[in-house]
Protein backbone atom coordinates (compact mmCIF):
# COMPACT_ATOMS: atom_id res chain seq x y z
CA UNK A 1 0.00 0.00 0.00
CA UNK A 2 0.96 3.66 -0.52
CA UNK A 3 3.42 2.48 -3.12
CA UNK A 4 2.48 4.92 -5.87
CA UNK A 5 3.13 8.59 -6.22
CA UNK A 6 -0.04 10.65 -5.88
CA UNK A 7 -0.87 14.19 -6.90
CA UNK A 8 -3.43 16.35 -5.13
CA UNK A 9 -5.26 19.23 -6.76
CA UNK A 10 -8.09 21.57 -5.81
CA UNK A 11 -11.44 21.06 -7.53
CA UNK A 12 -13.46 24.16 -6.64
CA UNK A 13 -13.91 24.85 -2.94
CA UNK A 14 -16.08 21.86 -2.10
CA UNK A 15 -13.89 19.11 -3.54
CA UNK A 16 -10.32 17.93 -3.73
CA UNK A 17 -8.91 15.52 -6.30
CA UNK A 18 -6.32 12.86 -5.54
CA UNK A 19 -4.78 11.17 -8.58
CA UNK A 20 -2.66 8.06 -9.02
CA UNK A 21 -0.60 7.26 -12.13
CA UNK A 22 -2.75 7.29 -15.29
CA UNK A 23 -3.21 3.54 -15.69
CA UNK A 24 -6.11 1.11 -15.67
CA UNK A 25 -4.80 -1.32 -13.08
CA UNK A 26 -6.46 -3.29 -10.35
CA UNK A 27 -3.53 -2.69 -8.01
CA UNK A 28 -4.05 1.07 -8.30
CA UNK A 29 -7.83 0.77 -7.91
CA UNK A 30 -7.45 -1.35 -4.79
CA UNK A 31 -4.95 1.07 -3.33
CA UNK A 32 -7.50 3.87 -3.82
CA UNK A 33 -10.23 1.78 -2.18
CA UNK A 34 -7.98 0.94 0.77
CA UNK A 35 -7.17 4.62 1.19
CA UNK A 36 -10.93 5.41 1.21
CA UNK A 37 -11.49 2.86 3.98
CA UNK A 38 -8.64 4.30 6.01
CA UNK A 39 -9.88 7.89 5.56
CA UNK A 40 -13.42 6.92 6.56
CA UNK A 41 -12.17 5.05 9.62
CA UNK A 42 -9.82 7.66 11.00
CA UNK A 43 -10.12 11.09 9.43
CA UNK A 44 -13.14 12.04 7.31
CA UNK A 45 -16.69 11.51 8.59
CA UNK A 46 -18.95 9.63 6.19
CA UNK A 47 -21.84 11.95 7.04
CA UNK A 48 -19.88 14.96 5.81
CA UNK A 49 -17.75 13.63 2.99
CA UNK A 50 -18.47 11.87 -0.28
CA UNK A 51 -15.82 9.56 -1.71
CA UNK A 52 -15.89 9.12 -5.49
CA UNK A 53 -13.31 6.61 -6.73
CA UNK A 54 -12.92 6.09 -10.50
CA UNK A 55 -10.04 4.38 -12.33
CA UNK A 56 -6.95 6.28 -11.10
CA UNK A 57 -8.63 9.04 -9.11
CA UNK A 58 -10.40 9.73 -5.86
CA UNK A 59 -12.54 12.85 -5.49
CA UNK A 60 -13.40 13.92 -1.97
CA UNK A 61 -16.43 16.21 -1.73
CA UNK A 62 -17.26 18.09 1.44
CA UNK A 63 -20.99 18.51 1.93
CA UNK A 64 -21.21 21.81 3.77
CA UNK A 65 -17.94 23.49 4.58
CA UNK A 66 -15.46 24.97 2.15
CA UNK A 67 -12.19 23.09 1.92
CA UNK A 68 -8.98 24.86 2.89
CA UNK A 69 -6.75 23.31 0.25
CA UNK A 70 -3.54 24.54 1.89
CA UNK A 71 -4.48 22.68 5.07
CA UNK A 72 -6.01 19.51 3.63
CA UNK A 73 -3.39 18.75 0.97
CA UNK A 74 -0.45 18.15 3.36
CA UNK A 75 -2.76 16.20 5.68
CA UNK A 76 -3.83 13.89 2.85
CA UNK A 77 -0.19 13.36 1.89
CA UNK A 78 0.66 12.51 5.47
CA UNK A 79 -2.33 10.16 5.79
CA UNK A 80 -1.44 8.47 2.52
CA UNK A 81 2.10 7.74 3.68
CA UNK A 82 1.13 6.83 7.26
CA UNK A 83 1.88 3.26 8.26
CA UNK A 84 -1.41 1.40 8.21
CA UNK A 85 -2.65 -1.98 9.31
CA UNK A 86 -3.60 -4.21 6.37
CA UNK A 87 -7.14 -3.51 5.11
CA UNK A 88 -9.46 -6.23 3.94
CA UNK A 89 -11.59 -4.97 1.09
CA UNK A 90 -15.04 -6.51 1.02
CA UNK A 91 -15.48 -7.36 -2.63
CA UNK A 92 -17.85 -9.67 -4.46
CA UNK A 93 -18.09 -11.44 -7.77
CA UNK A 94 -21.59 -11.01 -9.18
CA UNK A 95 -22.82 -13.39 -11.87
CA UNK A 96 -25.34 -11.59 -14.06
CA UNK A 97 -27.58 -13.22 -16.70
CA UNK A 98 -27.51 -11.75 -20.20
CA UNK A 99 -29.73 -12.65 -23.12
CA UNK A 100 -27.62 -12.22 -26.27
CA UNK A 101 -30.57 -12.78 -28.61
CA UNK A 102 -30.49 -10.58 -31.71
CA UNK A 103 -33.83 -9.09 -30.62
CA UNK A 104 -32.08 -7.34 -27.71
CA UNK A 105 -28.52 -7.15 -28.97
CA UNK A 106 -29.26 -4.69 -31.74
CA UNK A 107 -25.61 -4.24 -32.73
CA UNK A 108 -24.48 -7.87 -32.40
CA UNK A 109 -24.36 -8.47 -36.16
CA UNK A 110 -22.65 -5.13 -36.82
CA UNK A 111 -20.03 -5.85 -34.14
CA UNK A 112 -19.50 -9.29 -35.65
CA UNK A 113 -18.97 -7.79 -39.12
CA UNK A 114 -16.66 -5.07 -37.79
CA UNK A 115 -14.49 -7.41 -35.69
CA UNK A 116 -14.59 -10.30 -38.14
CA UNK A 117 -15.63 -12.86 -35.56
CA UNK A 118 -18.86 -14.81 -35.31
CA UNK A 119 -21.68 -13.74 -32.98
CA UNK A 120 -21.22 -17.04 -31.09
CA UNK A 121 -17.57 -16.17 -30.54
CA UNK A 122 -18.54 -12.67 -29.30
CA UNK A 123 -20.96 -14.17 -26.79
CA UNK A 124 -18.38 -16.71 -25.65
CA UNK A 125 -15.68 -14.07 -25.19
CA UNK A 126 -17.95 -11.54 -23.52
CA UNK A 127 -19.33 -14.05 -21.03
CA UNK A 128 -16.02 -15.70 -20.18
CA UNK A 129 -14.17 -12.64 -18.88
CA UNK A 130 -14.27 -11.44 -15.29
CA UNK A 131 -14.75 -7.68 -15.24
CA UNK A 132 -13.80 -5.12 -12.62
CA UNK A 133 -16.01 -2.15 -11.69
CA UNK A 134 -13.67 0.82 -12.23
CA UNK A 135 -16.24 3.54 -11.75
CA UNK A 136 -19.94 4.34 -11.40
CA UNK A 137 -21.43 7.37 -13.11
CA UNK A 138 -23.05 8.71 -16.29
CA UNK A 139 -26.42 7.50 -14.93
CA UNK A 140 -27.45 6.22 -11.48
CA UNK A 141 -26.15 2.63 -11.34
CA UNK A 142 -24.13 2.75 -14.58
CA UNK A 143 -20.91 0.82 -13.99
CA UNK A 144 -17.77 1.16 -16.07
CA UNK A 145 -16.54 -2.43 -16.36
CA UNK A 146 -12.92 -2.94 -17.35
CA UNK A 147 -11.32 -6.18 -18.51
CA UNK A 148 -12.98 -6.59 -21.91
CA UNK A 149 -11.15 -9.19 -24.04
CA UNK A 150 -8.97 -7.39 -26.58
CA UNK A 151 -10.70 -9.14 -29.48
CA UNK A 152 -13.93 -7.31 -28.53
CA UNK A 153 -12.51 -3.77 -28.51
CA UNK A 154 -14.59 -1.62 -30.81
CA UNK A 155 -15.15 2.16 -31.04
CA UNK A 156 -18.36 3.78 -29.86
CA UNK A 157 -21.09 4.04 -32.47
CA UNK A 158 -20.47 7.05 -34.72
CA UNK A 159 -24.00 8.30 -34.05
CA UNK A 160 -25.39 7.55 -30.58
CA UNK A 161 -28.82 5.98 -30.29
CA UNK A 162 -31.55 8.33 -29.03
CA UNK A 163 -32.93 5.50 -26.92
CA UNK A 164 -31.15 2.50 -25.46
CA UNK A 165 -33.45 0.25 -23.42
CA UNK A 166 -33.00 -0.40 -19.72
CA UNK A 167 -30.81 -3.47 -19.14
CA UNK A 168 -29.01 -3.23 -22.49
CA UNK A 169 -25.44 -4.49 -22.35
CA UNK A 170 -22.99 -2.47 -24.40
CA UNK A 171 -19.32 -2.51 -25.37
CA UNK A 172 -17.13 0.45 -26.32
CA UNK A 173 -13.35 0.83 -26.33
CA UNK A 174 -11.92 -1.33 -23.56
CA UNK A 175 -15.15 -1.29 -21.57
CA UNK A 176 -18.48 -2.98 -21.17
CA UNK A 177 -21.50 -1.89 -19.14
CA UNK A 178 -25.23 -2.19 -18.52
CA UNK A 179 -27.65 0.69 -19.12
CA UNK A 180 -29.58 1.02 -15.83
CA UNK A 181 -32.52 2.85 -17.42
CA UNK A 182 -33.80 3.91 -20.84
CA UNK A 183 -31.44 6.63 -22.04
CA UNK A 184 -29.55 7.89 -25.07
CA UNK A 185 -26.29 6.00 -25.54
CA UNK A 186 -23.40 5.44 -27.91
CA UNK A 187 -22.18 1.98 -26.92
CA UNK A 188 -22.62 -1.06 -29.17
CA UNK A 189 -25.51 -3.10 -27.76
CA UNK A 190 -24.95 -6.86 -27.76
CA UNK A 191 -27.52 -8.15 -25.26
CA UNK A 192 -29.81 -7.43 -22.34
CA UNK A 193 -29.50 -8.13 -18.62
CA UNK A 194 -32.61 -8.95 -16.60
CA UNK A 195 -31.25 -7.66 -13.29
CA UNK A 196 -32.18 -4.11 -12.29
CA UNK A 197 -28.98 -2.11 -11.75
CA UNK A 198 -30.53 0.71 -9.75
CA UNK A 199 -33.46 0.77 -7.34
CA UNK A 200 -34.04 3.96 -5.35
CA UNK A 201 -36.35 2.07 -2.97
CA UNK A 202 -33.66 -0.39 -1.93
CA UNK A 203 -31.38 0.13 1.08
CA UNK A 204 -28.48 -0.25 -1.33
CA UNK A 205 -29.84 1.40 -4.50
CA UNK A 206 -26.86 0.15 -6.49
CA UNK A 207 -25.65 -3.28 -5.42
CA UNK A 208 -22.37 -3.04 -7.34
CA UNK A 209 -19.52 -1.11 -5.77
CA UNK A 210 -16.32 0.12 -7.35
CA UNK A 211 -13.83 -2.75 -7.04
CA UNK A 212 -16.46 -5.51 -7.34
CA UNK A 213 -16.22 -8.14 -10.09
CA UNK A 214 -18.84 -9.04 -12.66
CA UNK A 215 -19.21 -12.07 -14.88
CA UNK A 216 -22.00 -12.52 -17.39
CA UNK A 217 -23.65 -15.82 -18.33
CA UNK A 218 -25.79 -16.35 -21.41
CA UNK A 219 -29.49 -17.09 -21.00
CA UNK A 220 -32.28 -17.77 -23.48
CA UNK A 221 -35.10 -15.40 -24.32
CA UNK A 222 -37.51 -17.41 -22.17
CA UNK A 223 -35.13 -17.34 -19.20
CA UNK A 224 -34.70 -13.58 -19.68
CA UNK A 225 -38.48 -13.04 -19.55
CA UNK A 226 -38.74 -15.22 -16.44
CA UNK A 227 -35.83 -13.52 -14.62
CA UNK A 228 -37.24 -10.12 -15.50
CA UNK A 229 -40.57 -10.94 -13.88
CA UNK A 230 -38.80 -12.48 -10.86
CA UNK A 231 -36.68 -9.36 -10.60
CA UNK A 232 -39.71 -7.06 -10.79
CA UNK A 233 -41.59 -8.87 -8.03
CA UNK A 234 -38.42 -9.13 -5.97
CA UNK A 235 -37.92 -12.90 -5.85
CA UNK A 236 -34.95 -13.13 -8.18
CA UNK A 237 -31.94 -14.54 -6.32
CA UNK A 238 -28.69 -13.01 -7.44
CA UNK A 239 -25.52 -15.07 -7.65
CA UNK A 240 -22.89 -13.43 -5.49
CA UNK A 241 -19.55 -14.86 -4.36
CA UNK A 242 -17.03 -13.41 -1.93
CA UNK A 243 -13.97 -12.27 -3.86
CA UNK A 244 -10.51 -12.41 -2.37
CA UNK A 245 -8.29 -9.91 -4.11
CA UNK B 1 -52.30 20.42 -0.40
CA UNK B 2 -51.20 22.59 -3.29
CA UNK B 3 -53.23 21.65 -6.35
CA UNK B 4 -51.44 21.80 -9.66
CA UNK B 5 -54.15 23.00 -12.03
CA UNK B 6 -51.64 23.55 -14.82
CA UNK B 7 -48.02 22.48 -14.36
CA UNK B 8 -46.37 24.98 -16.72
CA UNK B 9 -43.40 24.20 -18.95
CA UNK B 10 -41.13 22.52 -16.41
CA UNK B 11 -41.96 22.74 -12.72
CA UNK B 12 -40.14 20.65 -10.13
CA UNK B 13 -39.81 20.35 -6.37
CA UNK B 14 -36.28 21.02 -5.10
CA UNK B 15 -34.47 21.30 -1.80
CA UNK B 16 -30.71 21.67 -1.33
CA UNK B 17 -30.12 18.29 -2.95
CA UNK B 18 -29.29 14.65 -2.48
CA UNK B 19 -25.97 13.98 -0.85
CA UNK B 20 -23.96 10.80 -0.23
CA UNK B 21 -25.20 8.88 -3.30
CA UNK B 22 -22.85 10.26 -5.94
CA UNK B 23 -20.69 7.14 -5.58
CA UNK B 24 -23.68 5.29 -7.10
CA UNK B 25 -23.96 7.77 -9.94
CA UNK B 26 -26.85 9.77 -8.43
CA UNK B 27 -26.50 13.51 -9.16
CA UNK B 28 -26.83 15.92 -6.28
CA UNK B 29 -29.86 17.79 -7.82
CA UNK B 30 -31.41 20.57 -5.71
CA UNK B 31 -32.35 24.18 -6.51
CA UNK B 32 -30.40 25.77 -9.37
CA UNK B 33 -30.50 29.36 -8.05
CA UNK B 34 -29.42 28.81 -4.45
CA UNK B 35 -29.08 32.56 -3.86
CA UNK B 36 -32.76 33.22 -4.61
CA UNK B 37 -33.98 30.26 -2.56
CA UNK B 38 -31.91 31.15 0.52
CA UNK B 39 -33.65 34.52 0.56
CA UNK B 40 -37.12 32.99 0.19
CA UNK B 41 -36.54 30.47 2.95
CA UNK B 42 -35.05 33.18 5.15
CA UNK B 43 -38.11 35.43 4.64
CA UNK B 44 -40.43 32.55 5.57
CA UNK B 45 -38.08 31.70 8.48
CA UNK B 46 -37.79 28.20 7.05
CA UNK B 47 -34.89 25.79 7.19
CA UNK B 48 -32.50 26.44 4.28
CA UNK B 49 -33.16 22.88 3.07
CA UNK B 50 -36.95 23.26 2.95
CA UNK B 51 -38.35 22.26 -0.43
CA UNK B 52 -39.63 24.90 -2.88
CA UNK B 53 -41.15 24.79 -6.36
CA UNK B 54 -38.70 25.57 -9.14
CA UNK B 55 -40.66 27.09 -12.01
CA UNK B 56 -38.96 27.24 -15.40
CA UNK B 57 -39.89 29.62 -18.23
CA UNK B 58 -43.70 29.21 -18.36
CA UNK B 59 -45.29 29.13 -14.94
CA UNK B 60 -48.11 27.03 -13.51
CA UNK B 61 -51.60 27.71 -12.20
CA UNK B 62 -51.94 26.58 -8.59
CA UNK B 63 -54.60 26.55 -5.90
CA UNK B 64 -54.07 26.27 -2.16
CA UNK B 65 -56.25 23.98 -0.01
CA UNK B 66 -54.99 25.23 3.33
CA UNK B 67 -53.91 28.58 4.73
CA UNK B 68 -50.20 29.29 4.66
CA UNK B 69 -47.70 32.02 3.81
CA UNK B 70 -45.69 32.17 0.61
CA UNK B 71 -42.77 34.04 -0.90
CA UNK B 72 -41.47 34.11 -4.48
CA UNK B 73 -38.01 34.82 -5.83
CA UNK B 74 -35.57 34.31 -8.68
CA UNK B 75 -36.70 35.14 -12.22
CA UNK B 76 -39.03 38.09 -12.63
CA UNK B 77 -42.36 36.84 -13.91
CA UNK B 78 -45.83 38.31 -13.85
CA UNK B 79 -47.52 36.43 -10.99
CA UNK B 80 -51.06 36.92 -9.78
CA UNK B 81 -52.66 35.95 -6.48
CA UNK B 82 -56.41 35.81 -7.22
CA UNK B 83 -55.81 38.16 -10.16
CA UNK B 84 -53.84 40.75 -8.17
CA UNK B 85 -50.17 41.08 -9.13
CA UNK B 86 -47.61 40.09 -6.49
CA UNK B 87 -43.85 40.49 -6.45
CA UNK B 88 -40.69 38.65 -5.55
CA UNK B 89 -39.13 38.53 -2.09
CA UNK B 90 -42.20 39.52 -0.13
CA UNK B 91 -44.27 37.40 2.27
CA UNK B 92 -47.95 36.96 1.35
CA UNK B 93 -50.68 35.37 3.42
CA UNK B 94 -52.66 32.63 1.66
CA UNK B 95 -56.25 31.67 2.45
CA UNK B 96 -57.96 28.40 1.61
CA UNK B 97 -58.94 28.41 -2.05
CA UNK B 98 -56.51 31.12 -3.17
CA UNK B 99 -55.26 30.76 -6.74
CA UNK B 100 -51.75 31.65 -7.90
CA UNK B 101 -51.21 32.01 -11.64
CA UNK B 102 -48.12 32.80 -13.63
CA UNK B 103 -47.97 35.07 -16.65
CA UNK B 104 -45.22 36.54 -18.75
CA UNK B 105 -41.55 35.84 -18.09
CA UNK B 106 -39.73 39.15 -17.81
CA UNK B 107 -36.22 38.54 -16.63
CA UNK B 108 -34.27 35.37 -15.85
CA UNK B 109 -35.76 31.90 -16.39
CA UNK B 110 -36.33 30.19 -13.01
CA UNK B 111 -38.79 31.48 -10.43
CA UNK B 112 -39.20 29.89 -7.01
CA UNK B 113 -42.27 29.48 -4.83
CA UNK B 114 -41.68 28.80 -1.16
CA UNK B 115 -44.36 28.01 1.43
CA UNK B 116 -44.09 28.35 5.19
CA UNK B 117 -42.45 25.12 6.45
CA UNK B 118 -41.68 23.92 2.92
CA UNK B 119 -43.42 21.21 0.88
CA UNK B 120 -43.63 17.98 2.84
CA UNK B 121 -43.40 15.14 0.33
CA UNK B 122 -41.61 11.97 1.45
CA UNK B 123 -37.84 12.41 0.97
CA UNK B 124 -36.20 9.75 -1.20
CA UNK B 125 -32.52 9.01 -0.55
CA UNK B 126 -32.46 11.96 1.81
CA UNK B 127 -33.97 14.59 -0.48
CA UNK B 128 -37.28 15.84 -1.91
CA UNK B 129 -35.64 17.00 -5.14
CA UNK B 130 -37.20 15.60 -8.29
CA UNK B 131 -34.84 13.50 -10.37
CA UNK B 132 -35.97 10.53 -12.41
CA UNK B 133 -35.32 7.57 -11.82
CA UNK B 134 -34.86 8.35 -8.11
CA UNK B 135 -38.27 10.02 -8.01
CA UNK B 136 -41.22 8.79 -10.04
CA UNK B 137 -41.44 11.90 -12.20
CA UNK B 138 -39.05 14.44 -13.64
CA UNK B 139 -41.48 17.34 -13.16
CA UNK B 140 -44.88 17.97 -11.59
CA UNK B 141 -47.90 16.98 -13.68
CA UNK B 142 -51.29 18.64 -14.24
CA UNK B 143 -54.01 17.68 -11.74
CA UNK B 144 -51.64 16.39 -9.09
CA UNK B 145 -50.99 17.90 -5.68
CA UNK B 146 -48.13 18.58 -3.29
CA UNK B 147 -48.50 18.51 0.52
CA UNK B 148 -47.56 21.32 2.91
CA UNK B 149 -48.37 22.13 6.53
CA UNK B 150 -51.19 24.51 7.58
CA UNK B 151 -50.04 27.86 8.94
CA UNK B 152 -52.56 30.49 10.06
CA UNK B 153 -50.40 32.70 12.22
CA UNK B 154 -47.00 33.89 11.22
CA UNK B 155 -45.55 37.28 11.96
CA UNK B 156 -42.46 37.49 9.75
CA UNK B 157 -39.55 39.46 11.20
CA UNK B 158 -39.04 40.93 7.73
CA UNK B 159 -41.93 41.07 5.26
CA UNK B 160 -40.00 42.20 2.23
CA UNK B 161 -36.44 42.14 0.93
CA UNK B 162 -35.05 44.67 -1.51
CA UNK B 163 -33.11 42.56 -3.97
CA UNK B 164 -30.98 44.16 -6.63
CA UNK B 165 -32.36 42.92 -9.97
CA UNK B 166 -28.88 43.23 -11.45
CA UNK B 167 -28.06 39.78 -9.99
CA UNK B 168 -30.22 38.30 -12.74
CA UNK B 169 -28.48 40.40 -15.36
CA UNK B 170 -24.95 39.66 -14.12
CA UNK B 171 -22.76 38.59 -17.03
CA UNK B 172 -19.64 37.51 -15.19
CA UNK B 173 -19.25 33.94 -13.97
CA UNK B 174 -16.56 33.68 -11.31
CA UNK B 175 -14.66 30.46 -11.77
CA UNK B 176 -11.81 28.46 -10.28
CA UNK B 177 -9.21 26.62 -12.34
CA UNK B 178 -10.45 23.09 -12.99
CA UNK B 179 -8.31 19.97 -12.47
CA UNK B 180 -7.19 19.90 -16.15
CA UNK B 181 -6.75 23.70 -16.46
CA UNK B 182 -2.96 23.36 -16.73
CA UNK B 183 -3.32 21.43 -19.98
CA UNK B 184 -4.84 24.42 -21.79
CA UNK B 185 -2.46 26.25 -24.12
CA UNK B 186 -2.19 30.04 -24.54
CA UNK B 187 -4.63 30.23 -27.49
CA UNK B 188 -7.30 28.39 -25.57
CA UNK B 189 -6.73 30.50 -22.47
CA UNK B 190 -7.11 33.67 -24.46
CA UNK B 191 -10.31 32.43 -26.10
CA UNK B 192 -11.66 31.26 -22.76
CA UNK B 193 -11.24 34.57 -20.96
CA UNK B 194 -11.68 37.09 -23.80
CA UNK B 195 -14.79 35.70 -25.48
CA UNK B 196 -18.30 36.76 -24.68
CA UNK B 197 -20.07 33.41 -24.72
CA UNK B 198 -23.76 32.77 -25.24
CA UNK B 199 -26.01 30.04 -23.90
CA UNK B 200 -26.99 27.41 -26.50
CA UNK B 201 -30.56 26.19 -26.82
CA UNK B 202 -29.37 22.96 -25.17
CA UNK B 203 -29.64 24.18 -21.60
CA UNK B 204 -31.41 22.48 -18.73
CA UNK B 205 -30.92 21.21 -15.19
CA UNK B 206 -28.33 18.68 -16.40
CA UNK B 207 -26.05 20.96 -18.38
CA UNK B 208 -25.69 24.26 -20.19
CA UNK B 209 -24.06 24.09 -23.61
CA UNK B 210 -22.40 27.11 -25.16
CA UNK B 211 -22.79 28.40 -28.75
CA UNK B 212 -19.19 29.55 -29.25
CA UNK B 213 -16.39 27.00 -29.39
CA UNK B 214 -12.73 27.40 -28.52
CA UNK B 215 -9.80 25.51 -30.00
CA UNK B 216 -10.19 21.76 -29.50
CA UNK B 217 -7.67 19.30 -28.06
CA UNK B 218 -6.51 15.70 -28.11
CA UNK B 219 -6.10 15.28 -24.36
CA UNK B 220 -7.42 11.89 -23.33
CA UNK B 221 -8.13 11.11 -19.72
CA UNK B 222 -9.68 8.39 -17.66
CA UNK B 223 -13.24 8.89 -16.43
CA UNK B 224 -13.22 10.82 -13.18
CA UNK B 225 -15.68 12.68 -10.93
CA UNK B 226 -17.51 15.83 -12.06
CA UNK B 227 -19.47 18.35 -9.98
CA UNK B 228 -22.26 20.87 -10.55
CA UNK B 229 -20.47 23.81 -12.15
CA UNK B 230 -17.73 21.75 -13.81
CA UNK B 231 -16.87 23.13 -17.27
CA UNK B 232 -15.88 20.33 -19.62
CA UNK B 233 -14.05 20.86 -22.92
CA UNK B 234 -14.81 18.36 -25.67
CA UNK B 235 -12.14 17.40 -28.26
CA UNK B 236 -14.02 19.57 -30.80
CA UNK B 237 -13.72 22.63 -28.53
CA UNK B 238 -17.28 22.67 -27.22
CA UNK B 239 -17.87 23.83 -23.65
CA UNK B 240 -20.33 21.89 -21.51
CA UNK B 241 -21.18 23.35 -18.12
CA UNK B 242 -22.63 20.68 -15.84
CA UNK B 243 -25.47 21.79 -13.59
CA UNK B 244 -27.33 20.30 -10.59
CA UNK B 245 -28.71 17.18 -12.35
CA UNK B 246 -25.43 16.70 -14.23
CA UNK B 247 -23.74 13.33 -14.46
CA UNK B 248 -21.37 12.48 -11.60
CA UNK B 249 -18.43 11.34 -13.74
CA UNK B 250 -17.06 12.31 -17.11
CA UNK B 251 -14.18 11.73 -19.48
CA UNK B 252 -13.63 15.25 -20.87
CA UNK B 253 -11.04 17.62 -19.39
CA UNK B 254 -12.50 19.66 -16.52
CA UNK B 255 -11.02 23.02 -17.37
CA UNK B 256 -12.97 25.31 -15.04
CA UNK B 257 -15.11 25.04 -11.95
CA UNK B 258 -17.90 27.57 -11.36
CA UNK B 259 -18.23 29.09 -7.92
CA UNK B 260 -21.56 28.51 -6.13
CA UNK B 261 -22.53 32.07 -6.96
CA UNK B 262 -21.72 31.55 -10.65
CA UNK B 263 -23.95 28.43 -10.78
CA UNK B 264 -26.80 30.55 -9.40
CA UNK B 265 -26.10 33.35 -11.89
CA UNK B 266 -25.93 30.94 -14.84
CA UNK B 267 -29.14 29.21 -13.76
CA UNK B 268 -31.07 32.40 -14.57
CA UNK B 269 -29.65 32.49 -18.13
CA UNK B 270 -31.66 31.27 -21.11
CA UNK B 271 -30.82 30.51 -24.76
CA UNK B 272 -28.91 33.41 -26.31
CA UNK B 273 -28.01 35.16 -23.03
CA UNK B 274 -24.40 36.29 -22.77
CA UNK B 275 -21.73 35.66 -20.15
CA UNK B 276 -17.97 35.66 -19.64
CA UNK B 277 -15.66 33.71 -17.35
CA UNK B 278 -13.49 35.44 -14.77
CA UNK B 279 -10.90 33.62 -12.68
CA UNK B 280 -11.16 34.08 -8.92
Amino acid sequence: MSSHKISIRPFGVHAILVEWPVKIEEAILNEILEFVQYLKKYHLKESEWEFIPAYNSLTLICRDAEIDFGVLKPKLEEWYLAKKEPVLLEQYLWRLPVCYDAEYGGDLQEVSDHLGISTQEIIKLHSSAIYTVYGIGFLPGFTYLGGLPEALEIPRKPVPRAKVFKGSVGIAGKQTGIYPQDSPGGWNIIGICSVSMFDAKSKTPCFLKVGDKVQFYPISKAEYQLHKIESEVGIYKMEKLKWDA
Amino acid sequence: MLNIIKAGFFTTLQDQGRFLFRNMGVPVSGVMDTMAVSKINALLENDDNDAVLEITMTGPVLSFEEPTFIALGGAEMAVFLNDLPIRNYRVYQIKKGDVLSYGKLENGIRNYLGVKGGFTTEPILGSRSFYKPVTQHNSVKDHTSLPYGICKDFKPKITELKVDASIIEAKVLKVYKGPEFQQLHPNQLEQLFYTEFSVAKENNRMAYQVNETIEGHQVSMLTSATLPGTVQLTPAGKLIILMKDGQTTGGYPRILQLSDEAIAVLSQKKSGDHFAFKLI
